[in-house]
């Protein structure tokens, strides 16, 4: 990891983030900041605020106070499209994907907006010879070559998450954000998808929430610990895991590698 | 039962196999009027091609767009009505606009009409459109018979297609000109629906319609994607409201009520909405049993609603899934194996329906006669509609009809599944 200069702006940061629904606060001022190239998890106790937290990033809600900056400039409050064309681009927890359309068409479609053919309807998209090797090399990049006809629906789970990791990094986003891509993976799917996610996030800004915490130390150079709503720890995987807030936090489990 | 139309991805060029059908659709548009040569006929073929055009442009909503509107014939029929008063004013002030340009300037109505409606039905997909589309078509509808001086009040407004100088030596007057007329529109909007669903546009239409949050994160806005969905398909359905005016020359407040607007949602299901080719089918089907079944019985919107009824319940692919459902056999060379078992089924149930719609046609008959009128002739065969031994028969028939199809139905299954399966090498994972 090269140090960027001191000019340059973090690729993601996140000040005084708020977020109430109705009387309840889930997010209680969150401030982070992370550097471009960075590969950086979050990790906390469930219904510590992950998702929501990602979900407020990445424009699904809107934040009740505070503010997000992407490559430093302001993202909050814009919907999600135009947070997406801003480079940041997100998986979900729970799949999702194009379910009637095939393997090839899903990625294919993830590609469109960021090589520039927007709202067009006088280009062909079958004509392009570029376009389609762009897909077939990310089709590649994610084992799928072989199911590239088949609608996406019909795959099976870990075929699923894969491809949404193909949607995912296909617009070229310099942000990419997951959220638990190994979840309900059995292990050697998981190692799959961490060699997959490793590959593909290779020089690009990477956010995930996870709770393997063997994927969360392997994959990750600093670990943020969310509890009901505040960040009560940044660091190194050895710093997280020597810190006594962290321990108190997990309430005695150990957080061991694998 | 799998709905994938398979994506040519790799080809970057025309191939044959891309041209082909268009050649022959429009060979086929060509040489139809020479084989049903009465004016009748000529007639039936034109609605049709409307229908189809109708049917095509809504398909690019529901089918393509995920959108299911209520309220679509107000952009046929804005096409319709504008297109009728462009006649007459070409006429009164003797304006430089050959007849066959006419449809263009109906598709530009039903375009900014849908301007207006899309720009705020479309923000949400799902109930929400659905109920917005019902309104304005209700709200459209009613204004149909409020501002007579565009819509015509009851009796509608009429123009008359033959107002200009001939187009290359063509005044209109005959059937045949405008059948070709209406066709070669038909071949030109259909295959333009068909670009439109290849382009980016048309893709993004599929993705919304599967996924629109999905959609949102690679960077689309789904409103804006079914907005323009939303305009393309009232251009092609303004088209159609074109062709209808310059084939009837008489456009009322029937071209755009809701049952109008219900009659194309019916048409494009019973076709098929997942399928290009789908309301295709659709729209025949209607228009035969529309101008030909009605010659025949009474209850034919009956027969019509059963057909649909049974199509939502079993065959949600409609009659293009039916087809497409043949594919894996055919590939596999099967299609053989089918014949006998169709045949043992279909048969029996189809004497078996005919035995129901006796029962029915004399019921309707006995109910709705004239006194003195007892006689009636169905299927070819004369008898008294009063005496209950017709009835028996036509019963009798039903039940034994439909009694042997589902003795044979389970054997059919057998051969289904059989036509279908797959032998494959134990594969490792994945497969389905």
């Amino acid at each position: 990891m090269t140090a960027a200069p001191t000019t340059a702006p973090a690729a993601l940061r996140i000040e005084g983030l708020r977020k109430s629904f109705g009387p309840t606060e889930i997010i209680r001022g969150v401030d982070l900041s992370i550097e471009a190239g960075e590969r950086h998890a979050i990790i906390g106790p469930n219904g510590a605020g992950k998702s929501t937290l990602f979900n407020l990033v990445t424009g699904r809600y809107a934040p009740s106070a505070g503010s997000v900056f992407l490559n430093g400039q302001e993202i909050s409050g814009l919907p999600p499209f135009r947070i997406n064309r801003m480079g940041l681009s997100r998986s979900f927890q729970i799949t999702n994907i194009f379910p009637r359309m095939t393997v090839f068409e899903n990625v294919r479609c993830s590609l469109l907006w960021a090589r520039g053919y927007r709202y067009s309807f006088w280009h062909m998209v079958g004509r392009s010879r570029e376009l389609t090797e762009a897909t077939e090399e990310i089709l590649a990049q994610i084992n799928l070559t072989a199911r590239r006809d088949l609608p996406a629906g019909v795959l099976s789970y870990a075929e699923q998450r894969a491809l949404e990791i193909g949607i995912t990094m296909a617009g070229g986003a310099s942000v990419i954000m997951l959220d638990e891509p190994t979840a309900g993976m059995s292990h050697s799917e998981t190692d799959h998808i961490v060699e997959l996610i490793r590959r593909v996030t290779e020089g690009r800004t990477l956010v995930m929430v996870e709770h393997d915490m063997g994927v969360v130390f392997g994959l990750a150079d600093r670990i943020s610990v969310l509890v009901y709503g505040e960040i009560i720890a940044t660091g190194s995987p050895e710093e997280v895991r020597a810190n006594p807030k962290v321990q108190e936090a997990y309430l005695g489990t150990t957080l061991e590698a694998g | 039962m799998s709905e994938i139309a398979r994506i040519p991805g790799r080809n970057a060029g025309l191939t044959p196999g891309m041209v082909l059908p268009w050649a022959l659709a429009a060979l086929f548009l060509a040489v139809m009027p020479l084989i049903f040569a009465s004016n009748s006929a000529i007639t039936i073929m034109n609605q049709m091609a409307i229908t189809i055009i109708f049917a095509l442009a809504y398909n690019m909503l529901l089918g393509q767009g995920g959108m299911l509107s209520f309220g679509h014939a107000i952009f046929m029929g804005m096409g319709g009505f504008m297109s009728v008063h462009i006649m007459n004013w070409v006429e009164r002030y003797e304006l430089p606009l050959p007849l066959p340009l006419l449809p263009v300037f109906g598709g530009l109505s039903g375009l900014a009409l849908a301007i207006v409606v899309g720009s705020f039905s479309t923000r949400k997909a799902g109930t929400v459109f659905a109920m917005i589309s019902l309104g304005v078509g209700e709200l459209v509808a009613a204004s149909s018979v409020i501002i007579v001086a565009f819509f015509g009040g009851e009796e509608g407004v009429s123009g008359d297609r033959t107002y200009g100088l001939p187009f290359f030596g063509i005044e209109f007057l005959r059937q045949i000109e405008v059948y070709y007329l209406t066709a070669a529109w038909l071949l030109i909007s259909a295959l333009l629906m068909y670009l439109w669903s290849r382009t980016p546009l048309g893709r993004m239409a599929n993705a919304v319609r599967d996924n629109p949050e999905r959609a949102e994160f690679v960077g689309y806005s789904a409103r804006w994607v079914r907005f323009h969905s939303f305009c393309a398909s009232g251009f092609f359905a303004g088209i159609a409201g074109g062709l209808f005016a310059i084939n009837y020359e008489i456009v009322t407040e029937e071209n755009l009520n809701l049952a109008q607007s219900g009659a194309i949602l019916l048409i494009t299901f019973l076709g098929g909405a997942g399928f290009f080719f789908g309301p295709i089918i659709g729209a025949v089907l209607f228009t035969l049993l529309q101008t030909v079944l009605s010659l025949h019985t009474d209850i034919w919107q009956l027969y019509l609603g059963a057909l649909f009824v049974m199509t939502v319940m079993y065959f949600p692919g409609g009659l293009a899934g039916v087809l497409m459902m043949h594919v894996v056999p055919a590939r596999l060379g099967r299609l053989h194996m089918l014949v006998m078992p169709y045949l043992r089924t279909l048969l029996p149930a189809a004497i078996g329906i005919a035995g129901l719609a006796g029962v029915l046609e004399i019921i309707f008959h006995r109910r709705n006669m004239a006194t003195g009128d007892e006689e009636m002739t169905l299927f070819w065969i004369t008898f008294d509609s009063t005496s209950p031994w017709p009835l028996a028969i036509a019963l009798g028939v039903a039940a034994i009809g439909i009694w042997i199809a589902r003795r044979t139905a389970p054997a059919l299954r057998e051969a289904w599944e059989a036509a279908n399966r797959i032998d494959l090498p134990p594969s490792s994972e994945g497969r389905p």
